[in-house]
């Protein structure tokens, strides 16, 4: 039976998964801000994304944190709107506005009804480009932000991040929290965040995507009253972090009951030739699913943890390969040797002919599913900018995945996947792990 | 309190299946001979398809002694069939480029695949075989039995808040199964065995107690003739036995929780009142109390928010909380973290002057009006998210309330007055029906 079964399986296997159609086009505004946009009138509403390279890696040198707490003020007030007659506005709109900060951009979003878009789309512009910034409000949300930074600092999972990115990235921005630390936000004036805020948007970095019902003749107007009155240029890009990485086990000490663990070395670029090989090598190796090699042997081989995966973490600066597993501290040791057997296994042998099969199947079939919802093309599509990708990319991609061979990623895995760099950082009470 | 206090299996009908379509027209509803009910939610834009299959059984239908059995069941389900091996399910779908999962609650269990439109066949093809043919071993046991035990440590005891959760729970539930964690006690964990975990498979998993929801690119007519091939065939369970759910006595005394740890960073206080839920037929105060939760703590522009985080500046964080989805009572709860230099015992009594203050004031009718205008525009934006719509149906449909009742749901919303909401506030809050918990660092240890 079982047999027969798996035979309906393969016949079904064979054909090729539908294929994402995003008609994406490009608009330039009169004003010479440039957007991807995907028509969708069918629900009166839009979804719109901006972002703006350099994000919280643009803090000055000892002012870490300002550019996230000056993007969590952004919404504090404007004008004659103070913070709860801003939020009073956009709640009469059924609007809904996000201001977020990370590593390589800041991000603006916005979802608004085509009803009410134009007095949505002003109040945006007046959150973005006119910001209160009230001592009351700063100093309000400045305890928020510790409130925070505190509750980080009993969390293992942070503490383990924390300890990875200061060993990797040393002195670089990557290598602290971009919330900053209790004495740097602590001492941030109001200074501080007006100069945070003209770092960081400006028109030389914006990166736009629009997706729902609006026609381009509408967008640019907009995108013009929203984005025109910001300064041509912020302030310069940040260079690229030179990694530190040389192996090894870092032990911290805290108390609790499951010990975790962030390991990894250096990666490889988005636009790096082999990136596809890459990405395939790691679906096998520790991409999330159950399928990965690192989740067949760590946890449904010997139960030794409820989650463990690694990705590609290819970012503006710095490219590192990273993961993350946590197990109860007597049984931490053990998931680490088996981590590190995989590592070395792969690295040695690659991976075999029938699961980069497998993989690239899931990842052709897989991409579709990502463009559902105006929200998440819209993000989509700043991703695909700001990585420098065509317009057409949507559709050539999964002929990408389809070239790569199993000589490409045995070939990648021997250079990549190093075991005798690979670091592990565990914070916990690990029984019989030390540091070396 | 639901009026039926206990549910009883449908037995299988054999009147012609009714086919409802909603108001909202992408929203199709019927029956399967068998009992199974069919909700489909249609979305042409991208040829994606989301299938679920919701249990109406959850960690309340456990065996006294068995906690956790119903969440390790759902791990173990992705285990062998008579017709599929350990861990093949989940490579079937991957290999056709699809995303699996499955998740446990108080009320229901649900399994999950988002997968291209034209694979949906499969996936009800191995979905249906895994409602009566799973195939468990000791070593499976064994073996995830410790994957569970470390899914414990992450979620919860790795975490003073879940920790404190837990205890708040324990304490506002004396005699239902709402008062212990989905994910068990870990001691009882320990000793889930083969026995009680197909013990519990047995008796909840069956077509005519479980909600098949489709959501995506696909029709209802293709979803019924799938539907009919292959859950229909499975027999409704014959037994039309009655699970009956012990039940909260009426809550006479005010209970307090103190928990200490080290590892907290942020001490807060939380007031858990004793709540009705929504109730089939019968939504009314269920939604005062979901407008409630809204006027009085949902968000910058709420009352709490506005006493407490603006105009004294005690609190760094004040709100309020209902989740009026469930079979059975449950809660209300209102959260104060107060600022540094406040104490909890002084937050707890702002709390309380602020909620009568809240009840003297009334609502504000701007207010009550935006929050309204926001919950229609919500209608809006979930047409672009039909795996949303699919959720809230399964939710629904898996606690005992009908098609019907969800798709009222919006009008009685909307329906909701101001006298309404301050009548809710002032049945809920009775001190005499709750839990005060404080979440506190443990003082003998300094870091």
């Amino acid at each position: 039976m079982m047999r027969i079964f798996a035979t309906l399986f393969s016949l079904v296997f064979l054909t090729i998964p539908a294929q994402a159609e995003v008609k994406i086009e490009e608009v330039i505004s009169p004003g010479g801000i440039k957007a991807w946009l995907v028509q969708e009138p069918s629900i009166p509403f839009m979804a719109l994304e901006i972002r703006f390279r350099g994000g919280a890696s643009l803090d000055a040198p000892d002012k870490r944190g300002a550019i996230y707490l000056m993007t969590g003020l952004l919404e504090e007030g404007t004008g004659d709107l103070d913070s709860r007659g801003f939020a009073k506005e956009v709640e009469g709109l059924a609007a809904s506005f996000g201001y977020d900060t990370g590593d390589d951009a800041a991000r603006i979003s916005g979802r608004f009804l085509t009803e009410n878009r134009d007095e949505a789309v002003e109040l945006l512009r007046r959150s973005l480009l006119e910001p209160s910034f009230n001592q009351p409000d700063i100093d309000r949300v400045r305890e928020q932000v510790l409130s925070g930074l505190r509750s980080d600092a009993q969390d293992p999972n942070n503490i383990a991040r924390l300890e990875w990115d200061s060993k990797t990235y040393g002195d670089h921005p990557y290598g602290s929290a971009f919330k900053g630390t209790v004495e740097s936000v602590e001492a941030l004036t109001r200074d501080d965040i007006v100069a945070a805020h003209s770092a960081v948007f400006a028109k030389d970095r914006i990166y736009v995507g629009a997706v729902g019902d609006i026609t381009p003749e509408e967008l640019g107007p907009m995108l013009d009253k929203l984005l025109g009155d910001l300064p041509d240029t912020g302030a310069a890009m940040p260079v690229q972090a030179d990694l530190q990485i040389e192996g090894g086990l870092h032990v911290t000490e805290f108390d609790t009951p499951q010990s975790v663990a962030i390991f990894g070395h250096s990666g490889i670029d988005q636009d790096d030739p082999d990136f596809f090989a890459a990405r395939i090598l790691n679906q096998v190796l520790g991409a999330g699913g159950f399928e990965s090699r690192l989740t067949t042997e760590v946890r449904e081989k010997r139960g030794l943890t409820y989650g463990v995966y690694s990705y590609l973490a290819s970012q503006d600066l710095a490219a590192t390969v990273q993961g993350q597993v946590a197990s109860a501290n007597d049984r931490i040791g053990q998931a680490i040797e088996v981590i590190k057997d995989e590592w070395a296994k792969a690295a040695s042998e690659g991976i075999t002919q029938k699961e980069l099969d497998a993989a690239k199947t899931y990842v052709t079939g897989a991409y579709p599913l990502n463009f559902s919802g105006n929200g998440q093309i819209a993000r989509i599509m700043v991703g695909m900018q700001m990585l420098g990708l065509p317009i057409d990319y949507i559709a050539t991609r999964n002929e990408k995945v389809e070239a790569v061979t199993l000589e490409d990623t045995n070939r990648v895995a021997a250079y990549l996947l190093k075991p005798d760099n690979l670091m592990f950082v565990v914070v916990g009470k690990p029984e019989g792990l030390s540091a070396n | 309190m639901t009026k039926a206090r206990a549910f009883l299996f449908a037995a299988a009908t054999a009147l012609t299946p009714v086919t409802v379509k909603a108001a909202d027209d992408q929203v199709t509803t019927f029956s399967l001979d068998n009992g199974m009910q069919v909700v489909v939610v249609e979305d042409h834009r991208a040829p994606v398809v989301q299938h679920m299959v919701w249990y109406r059984a959850g960690s309340a239908d456990e065996e006294p002694g068995a906690s956790g059995a119903a969440h390790f069941l759902e791990h173990l389900l992705f285990k062998a069939t008579d017709k599929l091996e350990s861990g093949e399910f989940s490579a079937v779908v991957a290999a056709n480029g699809g995303n699996d999962n499955a998740f446990t609650s108080y009320d229901y269990t649900a399994y999950f695949q988002r997968v291209a439109a034209d694979r949906l066949e499969l996936m009800m093809r191995m979905e249906s075989d895994r409602m009566r043919n799973i195939r468990l071993t000791e070593q499976d046991i064994l073996t995830e039995r410790d994957v569970i035990i470390e899914e414990r440590n992450q979620r919860t005891e790795n975490n003073p808040r879940s920790l404190f959760g837990e205890q708040m729970s324990a304490a506002q539930y004396l005699n239902h199964g709402y008062g212990i964690p989905i994910i068990g006690w870990m001691h009882e964990m320990e000793t889930l065995d083969l026995e009680n975990t197909m013990a519990y498979y047995d008796r909840f998993y069956h077509p005519n107690n479980a909600v098949l929801v489709v959501t995506g690119d696909v029709t209802p007519g293709n979803v019924r003739e799938l539907a009919e091939t292959y859950y229909g065939v499975i027999p409704a369970d014959p037994e039309k036995r009655t699970y009956e759910r012990t039940q909260e006595p009426p809550q006479r005394a005010e209970r307090r929780v103190i928990y200490r740890d080290a590892r907290v960073a942020q001490p807060y206080v939380q007031r858990s009142y004793s709540a009705p839920e929504r109730d089939p037929g019968s939504q009314e105060k269920a939604a005062a109390l979901t407008i409630l939760a809204e006027v009085l703590g949902g968000g910058t522009t709420s009352y709490l928010a506005e006493k407490l985080q603006f105009d004294t500046q005690k609190a760094v964080y004040a709100g309020s909380f209902y989740r009026g989805t469930s079979r059975d009572d449950t809660s209300f709860d209102v959260l104060v973290v107060p600022s540094p230099g406040v104490s909890l015992e002084e937050a707890e009594t702002l709390m309380d002057e602020t909620l009568a203050q809240f009840i003297e004031d009334g609502v504000d009718a701007e207010q009550l009006a935006r929050i309204k205008q926001q919950l229609k525009a919500a209608q809006i934006y979930a047409r672009d998210n039909v795996d949303s719509i699919g959720n809230r149906y399964g939710q629904a449909m898996s606690t005992g309330l009908s098609v019907q009742d969800v798709q009222d749901w919006p009008n009685i919303l909307q329906a909701v007055t101001g006298d309404d909401v301050i009548e809710a506030a002032r049945a809920v809050m009775n001190k005499r029906a709750s839990v005060t918990g404080w979440l506190m660092r443990d003082e003998e240890v300094t870091q």
